[in-house]
């Protein structure tokens, strides 16, 4: 019996959703991209509102990661258009990609952790730079605040590799959640973690997407993640978004491909 | 006609890696003379680049003392000069081999570590990291280092000029009775202002070509794990290109000045 609570989904519920608005915070039109000549985007759309979740599922390889690289303007688009806040990402000069920056979280697959600093000094690294707080009781505030908030509040003045993989996970959401951010983009946030670890992640990105009121965009292999974590779920083939809905209605769908995804969530 | 299409690919290639440098160089100017400078992550570098190489260059430069009076003296003996060998030593050491040596000894372990530390960070996405958190990476990571090895490849090449003519201090009392105030007033009178500033000056250009070559190579580095060995390994040979070329272009204007 306990095993089958354990068991029991954790999704996100209708009222943990009020609040998701109608206004639209990203907003992608026709989004091409190629690498050499490979055309890894051929066409791409994807509208996110204020308070939502969008898991994107897909192969490897497919583009997923290129898709958000292009809203925080790692990459620039061949084609199309990007526009986060209203605002084209690939038109903005380097002190408003800079201010849209501070609004966008992205946490990275490996955790990306500046491994020559502490964990504390990871989490200071853009409040000091971006935000300018030189208040040091300001800035052991806002660190702890986030470490407690991923229980890891005995990590701050470890080194990244004294963390274990999972860890490093939670650090790389506290550092990126740090700044507050408005949107947050995840790659692959379970990516080579065991499935209990894998599940609080997802519990932890749910309960931090609660606390900070963020809109995300989760890229995940994980259907695990994607039940816990989504609203809407798209999902991404050969540079295309080929089916979109809730978890719920891709999982009954009639679709041989879109199904194949759902094959061990029934 | 395949021979033609790799050689005008080569070409294009070097033409695009010079233009990559050229706009990396000028993000470089452009953020050194922006506000926030990394002053402690300046001092960390000076540390590690400085501190850390004095033993390296220390032992080296007295081996290279002490080797370059062995190898004169047999020489300057056959034809009586035995008494010119602490001037030809220093005008030797302070000129030319004292900062070219130094300045290879950095290249190899300098621009390889950067090459490597930055290389790897862009392969674990901390650059990446770094750029999407608002901050700036360049100068944090790529002017701090470029001015860090500017500043302290010239000293360590100063410390080592002193620590060589140690050396031949050492090796010359072998076979010779020296005092060691006689020995340094003659190789501190062999030299003059035009030994001493050209020296310096291009130990400056050295320093950044090294750390210029590093951070290069280390910040534009391909995303693979192989990546990181060819970027430490490109940075060395690469900068010591440089400074053979620098050396040569050196010793062309400082004939022209002063001789």
């Amino acid at each position: 019996m306990a095993d089958t609570v354990a068991q029991q989904p954790i999704r996100r519920k209708a009222a943990d959703q009020s609040d998701r608005t109608d206004e639209t915070v990203i907003e992608i039109k026709g989004l091409k991209k190629a690498f050499g000549n490979k055309e890894v985007l051929k066409n791409i759309n994807l509208t996110l509102k204020r308070g939502e979740n969008i898991v994107v599922l897909g192969r490897s390889g497919q583009g997923k990661s290129v898709t958000i690289q292009c809203i925080v303007g790692l990459l620039t688009p061949d084609e199309g258009s990007v526009k986060v806040f209203g605002q084209e990402v690939a038109e903005l000069n380097n002190e408003q990609l800079k201010d849209l920056r501070t609004k966008v979280g992205f946490l990275f697959q490996s955790g990306a952790l500046y491994d020559s600093m502490t964990v504390r000094e990871n989490m200071e690294f853009a409040l000091t730079r971006v935000l300018k707080i030189k208040d040091q009781a300001e800035l052991d505030s806002r660190v702890m605040e986030v470490l407690e908030g991923v229980g890891l509040p005995e990590a701050a003045d470890k080194m990244p590799s004294d963390l274990s993989g999972g860890m490093r996970k939670r650090v790389g959401l506290a550092r990126t959640l740090i700044v507050k951010p408005e949107i947050m983009l995840y790659d692959e946030p379970t990516t080579g973690l065991d499935p209990i670890t894998s599940r609080e992640i997802s519990e932890l990105i749910l309960e931090m997407q609660k606390k900070f009121k963020t809109s995300s965009i989760i890229i995940t292999h994980d259907m695990d993640c994607a039940r816990i974590t989504s609203d809407r779920v798209v999902i991404m083939s050969e540079g295309e978004y080929v089916a979109e809905g809730t978890f719920d209605e891709l999982q009954q769908s009639d679709n041989e491909f879109v199904k194949s995804y759902f094959l061990d969530t029934k | 006609m395949a021979d033609q299409v790799i050689s005008s690919s080569g070409w294009k290639k070097w033409l695009e890696s010079v233009g990559d440098q050229t706009v990396f160089l000028s993000r470089f100017f452009r953020n050194v003379f922006r506000g926030g400078f990394e002053w402690s992550e300046f001092v960390r570098q000076c540390y590690e680049i400085g501190y850390r190489s004095l033993t390296l260059v220390g032992i080296t430069s007295f081996i290279m003392g002490l080797v370059l009076i062995l190898q004169l003296r047999p020489t300057l003996v056959e034809f009586g000069a035995e008494s010119m060998l602490p001037h030809t030593l220093s005008v030797s050491v302070i000129r030319e081999i004292g900062p070219v040596i130094t300045a290879i000894i950095c290249a190899g372990k300098i621009a390889s570590s950067i090459g490597a530390e930055l290389g790897s960070m862009k392969v674990t996405e901390q650059i990446d990291a770094m750029e999407v958190s608002g901050a700036n990476p360049v100068q944090y990571l790529v002017v701090t280092r470029i001015l860090a090895t500017s500043f302290m490849v010239p000293l360590l090449a100063m410390l080592g000029d002193v620590i060589s003519l140690f050396g031949g201090y050492f090796a010359l009392n072998f076979t010779d009775d020296i005092s060691f105030t006689l020995y340094f007033t003659k190789c501190v009178a062999a030299l003059d202002f035009t030994d001493y500033m050209p020296a310096l000056i291009k130990t400056i250009f050295f320093g950044f070509a090294i750390g210029f070559v590093g951070c290069y190579k280390g910040y534009t580095s391909d995303k693979g794990t192989e990546s990181v060995g060819i970027a430490a390994n490109s940075a060395v040979v690469t900068a010591s290109l440089w400074i053979f070329f620098i050396d040569m272009m050196a010793v062309q204007i400082t004939n022209l000045l002063y001789y």
